[in-house]
């Protein structure tokens, strides 16, 4: 048993959450110290505010109480200050005098608020907003004081200065500008905002310079340059905090405005690492949870050896917690050069919004009074969505945009405990709320583990982030590209290119380049790396039938009973009395339960045992019919209508062109499924606007429409171009799925495809570029060539993956 | 106490994937994991029954093709914050042929033999 030695020094929020990731990934490598200088275990600093504002209580805050440290084993050592490091010994040496070894030092000493050099700011009474003990000294000032003074309008001020008014003081904010929170507002929200907190009772003293505290045994007065003097029996400072740097510079360790660290989070000297407050990374110095919680998860990362992942500096957003008033602040939301302003203001309802767009991309945010889409916002923000598609109408919001699922739009903190939040797995607001707090969990992912919630369709993720943002009062995230799973640190987008750029054609080979945390992966990351495995060499990748779902695994689909459903083709859904006879025999012969016309045109036997399936498929075959993909992340059905042959509106033949599309498309592996119709005429009896591609005829051609979905989030498509030819529908339609194939992340349809990269991006390879088109279409054409081999046919005859169907013994 | 069965080779069953074999004890999943490790199921999730061979394997775990839940192939045990446990059979690999136990039939109490 010799284990490593880590010593935290800092049992704050950065510092215990590299703990709990690093106990996640790498249990036993290290024994662990933690020393504290406050004497509790660790705590929500961030929810201080509401228990100022009398909205919670200490012990609902708290995060890991010392039981946790007691179960892992971890020593605390809370209410000592470490007050020196011995490098060369390495040796840490406490207030008290203990002293201990380390093999790795973890700084996460946080900052300190910021006290202004004037005279009397020594007195009893005069205190920063920072810990357990300022919110018990201001709770008791309350007690038998009158007056509060709050000097600084930011964030934090604010958030005092509501508390200590809901404890009964007169509260006067002092703020050297014009405006408030001036680093998140500009002066048209500052000035909504401080408008209203007047009406509540605040007091504002605007443009003030603060000179002197006056008072002898305590704090009884503030003295301003100017010469007035208001009475004050205690007196916060909240003018802005600075990285606690002080143990890491006189160790020697080299430090600017914090502790200089890299993008392994490690500082000058290999053995000691910091995060959080205290850090300075890329010349930033962060002050809000967010970025701490990728410092951590990237350091705790580096602590356990796996050495994966960088952290690369992170894009924040803000919100202020005083209860009942809403604002929401991100990015640069003062404009510049080349940036156009969006902005509504509606005096009457208290409304501001603003958004700072360049080239047609969200750069910024400030909303006041309805911040229900703040986050939406900050979405589109972090990743660079083309907004030109609803450019008009963006400040009305998401809601507006068409949602028919249960997504945004919603006010969740209105709704009652017992309200439905996610449909799929039927979980209401109370359940997801009380998991947050007593599991403490602090991310999406989190949630989903634990509650299931926007786990399944995903179309109610909205209201969970609300939920949580709500409940955990987490106001930030981040920008970070999300990892593929939790087996890697690397996104989607970057394990594709990996498997472009080194050519690796096979599973194992990505997991070796690419470093990954488990031997073989899991559920979400296999299937993923082998569609971009064959996606990206098709006829040369090899295709790993155990890292595909069981839907695929089998070509049927799974029911809940453990039977299967079979859907063949149906081309174009034009059938005829020989098909239909064939799909009436197998029906009587395998007794099947079920028979079902499908959404899609075609028909769906319902219930069948596994073994039956190759049985099935070979009489299916037999009259000419091959699998229609129903089970696949593939080419699904193509909905036609009667069109110019017999309906008298048609202006072309819709079902020709259909058919002639499904003939050419079937077979092909996508992201996730992919969806096409053809309607004759404007009529679109055939739904082509919702289709993942549509052609609607008209008497001069073809109108080409991409990025629809009938199914969770109602979306209609998108005009890509009108062609006057079938053969021009054709090409535009495999170099669409080629496009999309190559680009599309697993999993995402072309809408929110679509939506991330943006029509313009389409139409400029597909339209603009008309050799890029024909390259992709050639491409496309070319993979086709080892997709179209029927894979019912292949198994029916028994020389393909016979062990599916057969069970390997019967005993007994 | 096991009656013991023969029930095949390891290479009857793909590596990271499942066979199952029909015992009056009712479906068994025989799961072969990467290392060649084998181990025996319960074909039955404990979440709603869902069919656990048909999931894919990965390290010495298997999720369940209906709703994503993991279990562990070696304790049957639901993965964390999932709650639940397969039973699991005892396997023993000889010279590359694989054998089952199972308590003798006869043995079973009524209602274990009724489920079955
Ligand atoms: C059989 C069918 C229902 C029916 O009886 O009509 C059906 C059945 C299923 N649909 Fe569907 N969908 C069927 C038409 C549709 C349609 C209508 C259409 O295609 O015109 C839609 C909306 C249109 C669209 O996709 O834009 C539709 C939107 C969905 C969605 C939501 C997709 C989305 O991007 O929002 C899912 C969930 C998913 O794919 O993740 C889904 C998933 C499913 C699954 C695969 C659920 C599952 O994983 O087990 C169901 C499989 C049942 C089975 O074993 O056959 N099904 N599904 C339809 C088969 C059509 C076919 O011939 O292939
Ligand atoms: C009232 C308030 C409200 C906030 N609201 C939000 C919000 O809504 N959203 C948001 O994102 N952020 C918010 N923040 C900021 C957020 O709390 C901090 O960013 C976060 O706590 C920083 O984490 P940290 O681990 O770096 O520092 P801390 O959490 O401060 O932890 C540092 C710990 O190290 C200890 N320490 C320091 N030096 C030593 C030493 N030498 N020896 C031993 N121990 C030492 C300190 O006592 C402290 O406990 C808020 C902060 C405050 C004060
Ligand atoms: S067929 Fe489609 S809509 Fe119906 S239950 Fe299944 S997934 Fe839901
Ligand atoms: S039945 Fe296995 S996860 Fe639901």
């Amino acid at each position: 048993m010799n284990k490593e030695q880590l010593i935290l020094v800092g049992n704050g929020m950065a510092g215990m959450r590299t703990l709990e990731e690093l106990l996640a990934i790498a249990p036993d490598r290290f024994d662990i110290t933690v020393f504290g200088a406050e004497p509790h275990g660790n705590y929500n600093r961030i929810l201080l505010s509401p228990v100022l504002a009398g909205e919670k209580t200490v012990d609902q805050i708290m995060i890991n109480d010392l039981d946790w440290y007691a179960e892992r084993g971890i020593t605390l050592h809370a209410g000592r200050e470490v007050i020196a490091i011995h490098r060369a010994r390495r040796e840490i040496e406490a207030t008290d005098g203990t002293v201990a070894r380390y093999d790795r030092l973890l700084l996460a000493t946080g900052s300190t608020p910021f006290i202004l050099p004037i005279p009397g700011n020594d007195l009893p009474g005069v205190i920063g907003f920072r810990d357990i003990h300022d919110v018990e000294t201001m709770l008791a000032a309350a007690q038998t004081g009158q007056h509060a003074v709050v000097i600084g309008g930011g964030l934090l001020g604010l958030e005092a200065a509501n508390g200590l008014m809901k404890q009964g003081m007169q509260v006067t904010v002092v703020h050297v500008l014009d405006t408030l929170m001036e680093r998140q507002l500009d002066p048209a929200a500052a000035e909504l905002l401080r408008a209203h907190l007047e009406e509540r009772g605040l007091r504002f003293l605007m443009g003030a310079n603060t000179a002197a505290l006056i008072g002898e045994e305590r704090v009884r007065a503030v003295h301003f340059k100017d010469g007035l003097e208001i009475p004050a029996d205690l007196v916060v400072m909240a003018v802005g905090i600075r990285p606690n740097i002080a143990l890491a510079k006189k160790a020697g360790i080299y430090c600017e405005r914090g502790i200089v660290a890299n993008d392994t989070l490690q500082t000058y000297d290999p053995r000691i690492y910091a995060v959080g407050e205290c850090v300075q990374h890329r010349g930033q110095c962060y002050g809000l949870v967010a970025p701490l919680w990728e410092q951590a998860r990237v350091c705790a990362n580096h602590l356990a050896r796996y050495g994966i992942g960088r952290y690369q500096g992170s894009v924040t957003s803000t919100k202020l917690k005083v209860t009942g008033v809403d604002v929401f602040s991100a990015g640069e939301f003062s404009g510049g050069p080349g940036c156009d302003e969006i902005v509504l203001r509606d005096q009457a309802r208290g409304v501001y919004k603003k958004l700072v767009i360049k080239e047609n991309r969200v750069k910024g945010a400030v909303l006041y009074g309805d911040t229900i889409d703040g986050s939406w916002y900050f979405q589109l923000l972090r990743e660079n969505t083309d907004i030109g598609a609803f450019r008009e109408s963006i400040l009305f919001g998401q809601a507006h945009l068409g949602d028919a699922g249960h997504g945004g739009g919603n006010n969740v903190l209105a709704m009652p405990d017992t309200a439905e939040i996610c449909g799929c797995n039927g979980v209401c607001k109370g359940a997801i709320v009380k998991a947050i707090t007593a599991q403490k969990l602090f991310t999406l992912e989190e949630v989903r583990a634990h509650t299931k919630a926007s786990a399944s369709c995903g179309s109610c993720t909205g209201l969970v982030e609300q939920l949580l943002a709500a409940t955990v009062g987490d106001y930030s995230k981040t920008s970070k590209e999300k990892p593929l799973c939790a087996c890697t640190e690397h996104s989607h987008d970057q394990v594709r290119k990996t498997i472009r750029e080194q050519h690796l054609t096979y599973l194992r080979a990505v997991f070796e380049f690419m470093e990954w945390k488990t031997p073989d992966g899991c559920h979400s990351c296999r299937p993923a790396i082998n569609f971009y495995l064959l996606a990206t060499w098709p006829g040369e990748a090899q295709d790993d039938s155990q890292s595909r779902f069981i839907n695929e695994r089998v070509h049927a689909n799974i029911q809940k009973d453990g039977t299967y459903s079979v859907v063949p083709r149906i081309w174009g859904g034009v059938t005829n009395a020989k098909e239909l006879r064939a799909i009436a025999d197998v029906a009587d012969k395998f007794q099947v339960p079920t028979v079902k016309i499908t959404g899609g045109q075609r028909i769906d036997l319902l219930g069948i045992k596994k073994d039956d399936l190759p049985k099935v498929w070979a009489d299916l075959n037999a009259a000419g019919m091959v699998s229609g993909h129903a089970y696949g992340k593939s080419l699904r059905t193509v909905k036609t209508c009667v069109g110019s042959e017999w309906c008298r509106f048609g202006t072309q033949d819709s079902t020709g062109l259909g058919v002639k599309l499904e003939k050419m498309t079937w077979g092909s592996w996508t992201p996730h499924k992919f969806k096409m119709a053809v309607s004759g005429c404007p009529r679109n009896c055939a739904e082509a606007t919702i289709k993942d591609f549509g052609v609607v005829c008209v008497d001069s051609g073809y109108e080409l429409h991409v990025g629809g979905n009938g199914g969770i989030k109602l979306r209609g498509t998108d005009l890509l171009c009108k062609v006057a030819t079938e053969n021009e529908a054709m090409e535009y339609a495999g170099a669409f799925m080629q496009l999309y194939r190559e680009e599309g992340r697993y999993l995402e349809r072309t809408a929110p495809w679509i939506e991330r990269v943006g029509l313009g991006y389409v139409k400029a390879r597909l339209v603009e570029d008309e050799e890029g088109r024909q390259a992709l279409y050639a491409r496309f054409l070319e993979s086709q060539r080892y997709a179209q081999i029927d894979p019912w046919a292949e198994r029916a005859s028994g020389r393909v993956d016979a062990h599916e169907f057969q069970p390997l013994q019967q005993v007994g | 106490m096991y009656d013991w069965h023969e029930i095949g080779a390891l290479a009857d069953i793909p590596r990271l994937g499942s066979r199952v074999v029909q015992t009056p004890h009712g479906d068994m999943a025989i799961f072969r994991a990467a290392d060649d490790q084998v181990f025996a199921l319960r074909d039955r999730c404990p979440h709603k029954g869902g069919p656990l061979s048909q999931g894919i394997v990965h390290g010495h775990r298997v999720t369940c093709p209906l709703h994503n839940w993991v279990l562990e192939l070696d304790s049957g045990a639901a993965v964390a914050p999932d709650v639940g446990c397969a039973t699991t059979y005892p396997l023993r690999l000889d010279n590359g042929r694989i054998w089952l136990g199972l308590n003798n039939v006869a043995n079973l109490s009524p209602t274990v033999r009724e489920t079955a």
